[in-house]
């Protein structure tokens, strides 16, 4: 329980992606089964233990220590779990067992807890760990561990640990279990690979690289066929022998969010394509409309009548038993073309071709897309087999040009690792109100974009021009007359209730660093709600 | 008479009327007795100074020769009379030097005990309980919640994320004074013998620390000289905490920040600080250090002051020890 209990605090502390691989692969490497693959389940969240309710747990405080005492510990410390952690009371020598339970022993014990005994199960494990133990206990049993590791960072780390590729992980991902022995016996090359055995499973999807400087000159435009690029997510419909699942581009099973579109997957097969929202003939909606489908364990019948799901088809994997990923693109298109003629229409549709001459009106039609919801063309090789990874030349993505607002740094935080010493992520904001009363609100964050002279500089900006400190966090001089400029470029915006201007940037980044501009000329809000409603 | 006639709070600190003196006041008087060297409790300027020899000497490190008028040594274990009243110095087991202090007179006696530890610490005498009337305990981490595990479990994690990280150097703060020294002490006694390398802050402290018996191994100056950042790739650079978020610490390739501290104890305190590796080593008593010395002094009045009062007030109420915070100000949060 310890190695576990202390790899949960290290990864919560630990913001760099690197660091998160280097101590999930460290954990592998030390700890024994079955307690790698019950920690390894309980971060990708495939753990099922029956949860216990926050109000169970101050019950069992309060019956152990002085509710006074308790509630200045828990106002103190703000967190339910680390509170009980901290201040569960050690029972004396006589009853503390002789070592501390392992993870899989704790796990068996409350998955065999019935409802009525599950507290007193809890309470005798808590009594025999320490504080570190308890605090992760407590943390499987309320569900959600929250150490800001994906369960693609967690295959990443098994790859890494394995030295294997992520997508071999991805392929075989949901035709295991946890505790996961075999999969750790073919990682450590004490076994041989797991045989694929589960039905409708995940195949890797294959992946563009993006158009470079002078990519297309070498290249003949009669060799490719170009689509256009949906924003939506990319998703992997597989049906087999009544095994139905809709899989994520990383292999997370999202079947549960989206039972509509599951429901009308009577077919055979295995289909790759973007998932949207809309009536595909008639509208289809933006990437805010699907975000109200996106990250949802289940999704009431309202939202799904508001923004019905579906599939727009621009690849077939398998038909039937048969494998057509070796096919070459256009028979591989001709057969979808086939197939998804006989499927449900509000269901699913084929991504068209968009026939061009040359690369220079296909520079046009990327530029000035025909509709909202395109953010760019993709470029696939008429030749080329599915494989999966992103293999350089036979399918390339280029993108219309991000948007960019100018605005003004409002707070500037200090990063980690590297950045340590540097306030390296920005927030920033645009103007709002009636004129003579401007203000500005913020509208996103960005940490990357600038070079490392552009870093120490604005580093020094902010050590020069700060009004107010909030820990790691300084509050820098932001009104009409001074104040930094930044150009942010962004991929597209979504309204937000979670935020006061009511908008969230995707992938915002610093372009450029505007000190010659003065910031009453920044951007006003409205110039990007314009952009919300086009 | 009665305990607040011996020892009361004034603006400037505890004072004892019969024998007109304060312990550890915040501003300049006339007479003043010390329990140890951290600025929040030794401050310069008083007409004269009574305290341990190494709280005195600590004292000229930081604010020069003259920072007192005058300045007697206390031995511990030793009564004095002041004006009257006896005044013994015992070892409070906080940082080198540092004293609870017994003020006894008219059949009461108070320990003050400044701030103490009870974890054992090779750089400083242990603390001794004393049996008292009253008991003037700190309360730094008067909370049910603060318990500080072993300080070498602490340290096996720092050198445990050394090997995990050697490219990374790995930059512990800990306060200047008492902190700084202990953890290098521990780093040595785990048997890491490679040089550690020190903020320019803490190098008088360390110098004096070992010209008192306290060897901390091969210290170097925490500076770039003709060297590159490559010399610090798994490194141990102590220092106060800072000069970590300054642009000092630029010096360091992909610094791993650290940090010593009781405070470590609560996950988001770590966090909203930016540190990757909380060490959770105080120089403060946890919780149940607290609780445990109280009852061993038998005290049968307990006086909590600087930190969470209301909680430790609330366990004597609970104890049926008669309890008060007192209310003193000037002092601070450990390493804040």
């Amino acid at each position: 329980m310890q190695r576990f209990a202390e790899l949960l605090d290290r990864l919560v502390l630990t913001p760099a992606r690197n660091g998160k691989l280097r101590l999930l692969a460290d954990y592998f490497r030390t700890a024994e089964d079955p307690d790698r693959g019950l920690a390894l389940a309980a971060i990708t969240g495939d753990l099922s233990i029956a949860s216990v309710k926050p109000a169970m747990l101050r019950a069992m405080v309060a019956e152990r220590m002085d509710p006074v005492l308790f509630g200045y510990s828990y106002d103190y410390v703000g967190d339910l779990a680390e509170t009980v952690s901290l201040v569960w009371p050690e029972p004396g020598p006589e009853y503390r067992p002789n070592r501390e339970p392992t993870l899989g022993e704790v796990v068996a014990a409350l998955q065999s807890a019935s409802r009525s005994d599950g507290p007193t199960v809890l309470a005798r494990l808590l009594d025999s760990a320490d504080i570190a133990a308890r605090y992760a206990i407590i943390k499987l049993v309320t569900g959600g561990l929250r150490v800001g590791v994906s369960a693609r960072l967690a295959k990443q780390a098994l790859a890494d640990f394995g030295a294997v590729e992520v997508t071999e992980i991805e392929e075989l991902w949901h035709g295991l279990t946890a505790p996961y022995t075999e999969l750790f016996a073919w990682l450590e090359g004490r076994a041989d690979k797991p045989e694929r055995t589960a039905k409708a499973m995940f195949s890797p999807v294959m992946l563009s690289t993006p158009v470079g400087d002078n990519d297309l000159e070498k290249l003949d435009p009669a060799d490719y066929a170009a689509e256009w690029k949906w924003d939506g997510i990319r998703v992997q419909a597989v049906s087999e022998g009544g095994v139905r699942r809709l899989y994520s581009r990383t292999g997370d099973d999202v079947s549960g969010a989206f039972p509509d579109l599951v429901d009308a997957m009577d077919f055979e097969g295995a289909l790759d394509g973007e998932l949207l929202v809309g009536n595909p003939a008639e509208a289809t909606g933006t990437f805010s409309d699907l975000q109200q489908r996106l990250n949802r364990k289940t999704v009431s019948p309202k939202i799904r009548a508001q923004f019905p799901a579906f599939m727009r088809c621009y690849d077939i994997l398998a038909q039937g038993e048969e494998n057509l990923r070796p096919l070459p693109f256009v028979e591989r298109r001709a057969r979808l073309e086939a197939f998804v003629a006989a499927l449900d229409p509000t269901r699913f549709d084929l991504s068209p071709l968009a026939p061009f001459d040359g690369w220079e009106a296909l520079e046009a039609m990327r530029r000035n897309p025909p509709h909202p919801v395109i953010e760019g063309v993709m470029l696939k090789r008429l030749d080329s087999a599915y494989v999966s990874g992103r293999p350089k030349g036979p399918w390339f993505k280029w993108k219309r040009d991000p948007h960019t607002v100018d605005a003004v740094l409002m707070y500037a935080q200090r990063g980690h690792g590297k950045r340590s010493s540097f306030y390296s992520d920005y927030t920033f904001g645009v103007w709002t109100g009636p004129e003579g009363a401007e203000e500005l609100v913020p509208v996103g964050k960005a940490y990357f974009g600038f070079t490392d002279e552009e870093l120490k500089q604005i580093d020094k900006y902010v050590r020069d021009n700060t009004i107010e400190r909030f820990g790691p966090v300084r509050s820098v001089r932001a009104d009409r007359r001074q104040g930094l400029v930044l150009e942010v470029a962004f991929e597209g915006l979504n309204r937000s209730t979670r935020h006061k201007s009511g908008v969230a940037m995707r992938f915002p980044r610093i372009s450029r660093l505007r000190w010659d501009k003065p910031p009453e000329e920044a951007d006003r809000i409205e110039t990007l709600k314009a952009l919300l409603d086009a | 008479m009665r305990p607040r006639d011996l020892l009361r709070p004034r603006p400037e600190g505890l004072y004892c009327p019969p024998g007109d003196f304060h312990i550890d006041p915040v501003r300049p008087v006339e007479r003043a007795l010390i329990t140890h060297g951290h600025s929040d409790h030794a401050r310069s300027g008083h007409g004269s100074v009574l305290a341990t020899q190494q709280t005195l000497e600590i004292m000229a490190l930081r604010y020069g020769e003259d920072f007192a008028g005058t300045t007697q040594a206390a031995a511990l274990g030793e009564t004095l009379d002041v004006n009257g009243v006896s005044i013994t110095f015992h070892p409070a087991g906080h940082v080198l030097g540092s004293a609870q202090i017994c003020v006894e007179h008219g059949g009461i006696r108070i320990v003050a005990s400044g701030d103490y530890k009870r974890q054992a610490d090779a750089t400083c005498a242990p603390f001794e309980p004393i049996a008292c009337d009253v008991f003037i305990t700190e309360a730094t981490f008067g909370l049910p919640v603060f318990r500080h595990p072993p300080d070498t479990h602490e340290i096996g994690q720092l050198l445990k994320s050394t090997q995990q990280f050697p490219e990374r150097a790995h930059l512990v703060g800990a306060y200047a004074l008492g902190k700084a020294q202990r953890v290098i002490r521990l780093i040595r006694d785990a048997g890491y013998e490679r040089p550690i390398f020190i903020h320019g802050a803490l190098a008088k402290l360390c110098d004096y620390y070992e010209s008192q018996g306290i060897g901390l191994g091969d210290l170097r100056p925490a500076t770039v000289e003709g060297g590159s950042k490559g010399d610090f790739a798994g490194a141990i650079v102590v220092g106060p905490p800072s000069a970590f978020a300054d642009r000092w610490a630029r010096r360091f390739p992909d610094p791993m920040s650290c940090f010593a501290s009781g405070w470590m104890r609560i996950r988001q305190r770590a966090k909203q600080g930016g540190v990757e590796l909380p060490l959770i080593i105080s120089d403060h008593g946890d919780w149940d250090e607290l609780t445990r010395t109280i009852e061993e002094t038998g005290a049968g009045e307990v006086w909590a002051t600087h930190g969470r009062e209301e909680a430790l007030v609330r366990w004597c109420e609970l104890q049926g020890i008669a309890a008060q915070p007192l209310h003193l100000v000037g002092y601070e949060d450990e390493g804040d």
